[in-house]
Parts: structure tokens; C-alpha cells; sequence
């Protein structure tokens, strides 16, 4: 029994190896790609921060007005207000354009799979144990290879976001897609659409309200991951909840919290009230 | 409207055969070899089912539908005639057999023609009517109706021109804002009526399109599908699983029972000579007064009973036929009666042709009984023992 567990499999070593490999390898490539991520988030977030808080808030205010949700728009306006007053507008400026960017990732890679995976059930059975894993795995395990890849700043965080989010949109996509009534399929192929026609005109938009609400999970889980992110260096709410944390500062932790929980109550009632739009 | 002179019309008028079932075997399943050498050696679906777990849709469907006919498909759920339906426009792989369609001057194979040509014949030679709709619920009813004209490239001002159209036919013009969602059954059904018209296609495929709905509702779709045909002149199949709506719609009819086409012929053939129990079963169900024409339960003049030189009409109210002879058109007499004869309708004689129910709707009205002519010539009586007979189902062989 002892000399089984003396000799212990190289596991860790292995995987370590590879990536020492990859870093040592690609170290130009995913510098370069580092930088250009965090040089398009940062411009991004200044050109918002460009526009003074308060025609923002305003310009937000009126647009829900005009969409006759007059509950949102008070509780926006309030929420956005109290934020500005507590100093935390540019976090959360920052904080909203990473979930943004995370979530363009996430839609741009995850519908197209979820479709690919509806059409072939021998992907989706390659894929869910894979989703299954990417949603179970501690973040902390594959934040410890991004950062040697990729360095400190934004750039883990992001990709840590993205692994951790796109698996709503992949299965939400999957799900509205193979849900698709047979009746309609049949409806488009006898009126002679092509795969492709299918696709556009049947499938997806049938599918639709499943998509969206993936989205809108996908943006969700996104904002979830901003603490983590901070802390191997992005910028944003996460930050000061991570300084909080460092400092044992309560009242520090406690705005900070609120602001993500608003901000997370904000852009979840918005995005569903314009699902709501659509549907009817 | 008079369906059956309706269908003789139409046969008269044309002759060419657009859809041809050469002996069709349909099997469920990636390889179907093995099902196909087992149907061959005679054993049933079941049996297949159990050996290979695939299903045997059809087998050995023959069938050859004309231009401008009605073919209903009848038969339970499960007997293969939705199965047989989608093989004309490629929904169901036909494993054996051919299915070839009118397209153009030539007979084509849907399943070896190339993807252009399966294309054209979707998109301009073969429409469908869904049992469930299949609308699209995120259209509305006008560019539901449109589906089919925009994956024919028509430019807009001509799509709409015809959609309006399609959906002035259907009476659902002002309607056509809506979403499906917002409509009654029977209107859904007209929407999938005008999709499927829409395009123009000579064949109209239709899945027991009315099956979901009211019977109210079915009824009149049924009489306006009637009265659409009459002025389109389609081919259409059209799948049911109710024997009266078959005999309604069908010009002509084909029985399908386990997959196998078990009889094919004119609505009155079917009712009048059931091609054996499970036909006849069918056919005890049905209400016959649409069905057959005086013809075919009359009591031949020669079967009339002759006393005196005159023939027997009713002994009771005293009413006899002067013989039939050629070129003179006999009259009934009263010979008991002194004096002049009662009044007697003259409308009581009608042609040989007339529907069971147009016959009993004169013998009610003028309380006598019928005289069938056929070309200036007396070919038999209708008493009431004949419409009983009839109403029983004592006619079926």
C-alpha cells in the first residue's frame, strides 16, 4: 500500500509541461492577442467614459420611457444615480463593457455550435460532457494556465468568463433548435428551401426565444465572474470588492456588492422586456 | 354542388396521368435490405418489426392519379397513407419502387432527379397542406401565405399580387395582419390552404388537412374545397382517415389497410362492391345519400311484376306502367279508377343518375314513387322498400 502511494503519477507534471510547451512556444502570438483584446476593452470603456454620467443615465431613462417601461426607467434612473454618488461609475463602465465583450464571444462561437450540435447528435454527445465539465471546474484550475499564457490583466478574465458562459448559449441554442415542431421543417422542405434557407427561415427564427434567453443567461453568468476576473486583473467592479476583501473592509465590500447586484437586476429586467417586445 | 357529375367532367376533360405508384415499398431505417428481402418472402410488418426493428411504411403501392382528379388516400392511422403521400414530393424516402411526376412534358423521379430539378418541383410543381397547419407563427397570415413565392424569387409587387389574391380565394383578406396564433382552427387551415395555393402548383398534397378540426368547420372546408377544385382544376391527393369525407372529396379513392393499397376505385365502386371485410366494415359506417345514384338501388323494370299487359308500380295506390317499348316513352295509369286519373307529379321521373339523396328529397316531396330514365328509356322504379334497402346497407354485396 505504501509503495503504491509512493509512487505517484506524474499527472500535475504532465499538464504543467504542456503548458510551459505552449507558453514557451506561442509566447509572441499570445502577447500579441493579449494585447489587442485589452487595447480594444480599453478603448471601448473610454469612449463610454468619454460621455459625462449624467446624459447616459439620462439618454437610458428616456429610452425606457419611450418603450412605456416606467417602472425600469425609475428604478434605472435610481440605480445608476446611487452608483455615480458612491464614486463606482467607472467600474462599472468597465464592468458592463467586459460583460459585453465576453458575451459577443460567447454568441459569436456558442449559437454556431449549439446549431452545428443540433444538426449532428454525435457532436452534442461529444459536447455535453465537455459543457458539463467547463461549468463544474473550479474557475481557479484554468485561471492558473491563462494567466501564464496570457499574463495579468484582462485577457484571463475574459477567457475565464467566456468558458464559463458559453455553455448557456451552446445548450440554449441546441435546445431551440432540435425543438423546432417537424411540422415546420416539413412545411419549409416542401415548399423547397435549401439547408441553408431551412436555417434562416424556419430554424432560427423558431428558435429564437430560446436563443435570447440563452443570451441573456450567457450576459448573467458573465457578470457573475467579475470578482474573478479582478483578481488576476481586470479592471472593472470586481476590483474594489477584491481590494475589500484584501483589506477587510466592510463598508468598501458592501457598496461594491451593490453595485454588481444592480447593475445585475438592471440589465436583466432590460433585456427581458425587450424579449418580451418581440414575442408578442 | 353535384360532386359526381363534377368528377365525370373532369374525366372527360382529361386523361394524362400526372402522378404515378410503381409498385412502392417504403421501409423506415438506414439499411433496408434485409426488411426488403423479408417483405419479399411474405412476412408481415410485425414480424419484420421484430426481426430488423424497422418499419414497414408501405408495400408494393400502385397507383396512377390523372389531372384534375381527387385521390384520397383511406385508411386507419398506421396503414401507410400518410407514408405513400410524402414519396411524391421527397418528405419519405421511397426504398423500392419509383414515384414519377408529370414535370414539364417528361414523367420524373422525384428521388433520382438532381437537387435542381428536386427544387423546381417543390418550389413550382407540388405544394402541401399539413394536418397540424405548420404555419409559421412568428409571420403573419400574409407572408405566411408568401412563403411560398419567396423561395420562388417572384419580385414583390408580383408576390403580392398574389398573395392577395390566394387570400381573397380563402376569404381571409381582412385577416391577413394577424398571426396565426390569433385565429380559429378553420381559418388557420384556410391560411395553410392559401400558402399552398399560392404558388401555383398543378399538385396539391394534402394530410389529412381537416382532421383537427370541428366537424362543422371540416364540413365546410370540405364544400369549399369542392368549390375551389371545380374552379383550379388540381391534382390533388389527399389523405383521410374518414370514409364520408373520402366519398364527399374523392373522385376516386384508394384503401390502404397494413401498408398495402387494398382498393382503388370510384366512390359508388367502393360503397356498392367492398373489396372484402375490412372495406365492408368501413363502408357499414357510412352515410350512402351523397354516394349513390337511384341507379343502383332501383328495382329494374324487369323485375316488375305484369298483370294484364301492364306493369306493377304500387298495387295499393293502384298505379301500373304501360309496357316498355321502343320509341314510345310509357305512362302510368290508374286501372281500377273510374273517372280521370289523380294529378300525378311529373317530376317524379328522373334520370338514372340522380344522388340518393336528390331521389328521396322528390319521393318526399310529391309522396309517389320514382321513375328512372335513362336515354328516353325506363330503366327501373325507387319505391320505399328500395330506399330502405339502401339506407340499411342491404345493397352491399
Amino acid at each position: 500500500m505504501d509503495a503504491f502511494i509512493e509512487h505517484k503519477l506524474p499527472l500535475g507534471q504532465y499538464v504543467e509541461q504542456i503548458i510551459d510547451w505552449i507558453t514557451y512556444q506561442g509566447a509572441d502570438v499570445f502577447d500579441a492577442f493579449a494585447y489587442v483584446l485589452e487595447m480594444i476593452i480599453l478603448k471601448l470603456s473610454e469612449i463610454i467614459l468619454w460621455f459625462p454620467p449624467i446624459s447616459l443615465i439620462l439618454a437610458l431613462t428616456l429610452y425606457l420611457l419611450i418603450k412605456k417601461r416606467i417602472g425600469l426607467a425609475v428604478f434605472s434612473c435610481l440605480a445608476l444615480a446611487l452608483i455615480l454618488n458612491l464614486g463606482y461609475w467607472q467600474e462599472t463602465v468597465e464592468t458592463l463593457v467586459l460583460v459585453m465583450f465576453s458575451t459577443c464571444v460567447c454568441i459569436l462561437i456558442g449559437i454556431p455550435v449549439g446549431i452545428a450540435a443540433a444538426h449532428r447528435p454525435w457532436l452534442y454527445t461529444v459536447l455535453r460532457p465537455l459543457l458539463d465539465l467547463m461549468q463544474t471546474i473550479p474557475t481557479f484550475v484554468y485561471l492558473i494556465p491563462t494567466l501564464t499564457l496570457f499574463g495579468l490583466g484582462v485577457v484571463p478574465g475574459l477567457i475565464s468568463t467566456v468558458i464559463f458562459a458559453i455553455a448557456a448559449p451552446i445548450r440554449l441554442t441546441y435546445l431551440g433548435i432540435s425543438e423546432v415542431p417537424k411540422d415546420l421543417i416539413e412545411a419549409g422542405k416542401s415548399f423547397g428551401c435549401s439547408h441553408r434557407q431551412l436555417l434562416f427561415k424556419i430554424e432560427l427564427p423558431s428558435a429564437m426565444p430560446s436563443i435570447m434567453a440563452g443570451v441573456t443567461q450567457c450576459i448573467m453568468l458573465s457578470l457573475s465572474m467579475v470578482v474573478i476576473a479582478a483578481l488576476v486583473g481586470a479592471d472593472g467592479l470586481g476590483k474594489p470588492v477584491v481590494q475589500a476583501l484584501n483589506t477587510v473592509d466592510v463598508a468598501k465590500g458592501f457598496e461594491a456588492g451593490l453595485a454588481i447586484v444592480l447593475l445585475a437586476i438592471m440589465m436583466d429586467r432590460v433585456l427581458k422586456s425587450s424579449q418580451l417586445q418581440k414575442g408578442a | 354542388m353535384n360532386t359526381q357529375s363534377l368528377h365525370e367532367q373532369i374525366d372527360e376533360r382529361t386523361n394524362s396521368t400526372m402522378i404515378e405508384f410503381k409498385q412502392v415499398d417504403v421501409v423506415f431505417g438506414s439499411k433496408v435490405d434485409k426488411s426488403l428481402q423479408l417483405l419479399d418472402q411474405g412476412m408481415s410488418r410485425d414480424e419484420i418489426r421484430k426481426q430488423t426493428g424497422q418499419v414497414v411504411g408501405v408495400k408494393q403501392a400502385n397507383l396512377k392519379i390523372k389531372k384534375g382528379e381527387i385521390c384520397v388516400l383511406m385508411g386507419l392511422s398506421g396503414s401507410g397513407k400518410s407514408s405513400l403521400l410524402r414519396c411524391v414530393n421527397g418528405l419519405n424516402q421511397v426504398s423500392r419502387g419509383s414515384v414519377s411526376i408529370r414535370h414539364g412534358g417528361e414523367m420524373v423521379e422525384f428521388s433520382k432527379a438532381t437537387a435542381d430539378v428536386q427544387r423546381e418541383l417543390r418550389t413550382r410543381r407540388i405544394s402541401m397542406v399539413f394536418q397540424k397547419f405548420a404555419l409559421m407563427p412568428w409571420l403573419t397570415v400574409k407572408e405566411n401565405v408568401a412563403f411560398g413565392l419567396q423561395l420562388q424569387n417572384l419580385p414583390v409587387a408580383e408576390r403580392d399580387r398574389r398573395v392577395e389574391e390566394k387570400l381573397e380565394l380563402v376569404g381571409l383578406a381582412e385577416w391577413k395582419d394577424l398571426k396565426p396564433g390569433e385565429l380559429s382552427g378553420g381559418m388557420q387551415q384556410r391560411v395553410g390552404l392559401a400558402r399552398a395555393l399560392a404558388t401555383d402548383s398543378d399538385i396539391l398534397l394534402m394530410d389529412e388537412p381537416f382532421s383537427a378540426l370541428d366537424p362543422l368547420i371540416r364540413q365546410q372546408l370540405q364544400e369549399e374545397l369542392l368549390d375551389l377544385q371545380a374552379e383550379l382544376g388540381k391534382t390533388i391527393i389527399f389523405v383521410s382517415h374518414d370514409l364520408d369525407e373520402a366519398l364527399k372529396l374523392g373522385s376516386r379513392i384508394a384503401i390502404m389497410k397494413d401498408g398495402e393499397i387494398i382498393q382503388h376505385g370510384r366512390p359508388e365502386e367502393i360503397v356498392l362492391h367492398p373489396a372484402d371485410e375490412y372495406v365492408r366494415n368501413f363502408v357499414a359506417h357510412t352515410n350512402p345519400l351523397n354516394v349513390l345514384q337511384s341507379s343502383s338501388l332501383m328495382t329494374p323494370v324487369s323485375e316488375l311484376k305484369e298483370h294484364e299487359g301492364l306493369l306493377c308500380i304500387d298495387e295499393d295506390k293502384d298505379l301500373w306502367l304501360t309496357p316498355v317499348r321502343n320509341g314510345v316513352l310509357p305512362h302510368i295509369v290508374q286501372k281500377r279508377k273510374q273517372g280521370p286519373s289523380e294529378a300525378i307529379p311529373a317530376n317524379i321521373w328522373i334520370p338514372a343518375k340522380t344522388t340518393m339523396r336528390e331521389a328521396m328529397e322528390t319521393r318526399y316531396a310529391s309522396g309517389y314513387p320514382l321513375i328512372l330514365t335513362e336515354d328516353d328509356e325506363v330503366v327501373g322504379i325507387i319505391r320505399d322498400q328500395d330506399f330502405y334497402h339502401a339506407l340499411l346497407g342491404k345493397h352491399i354485396a
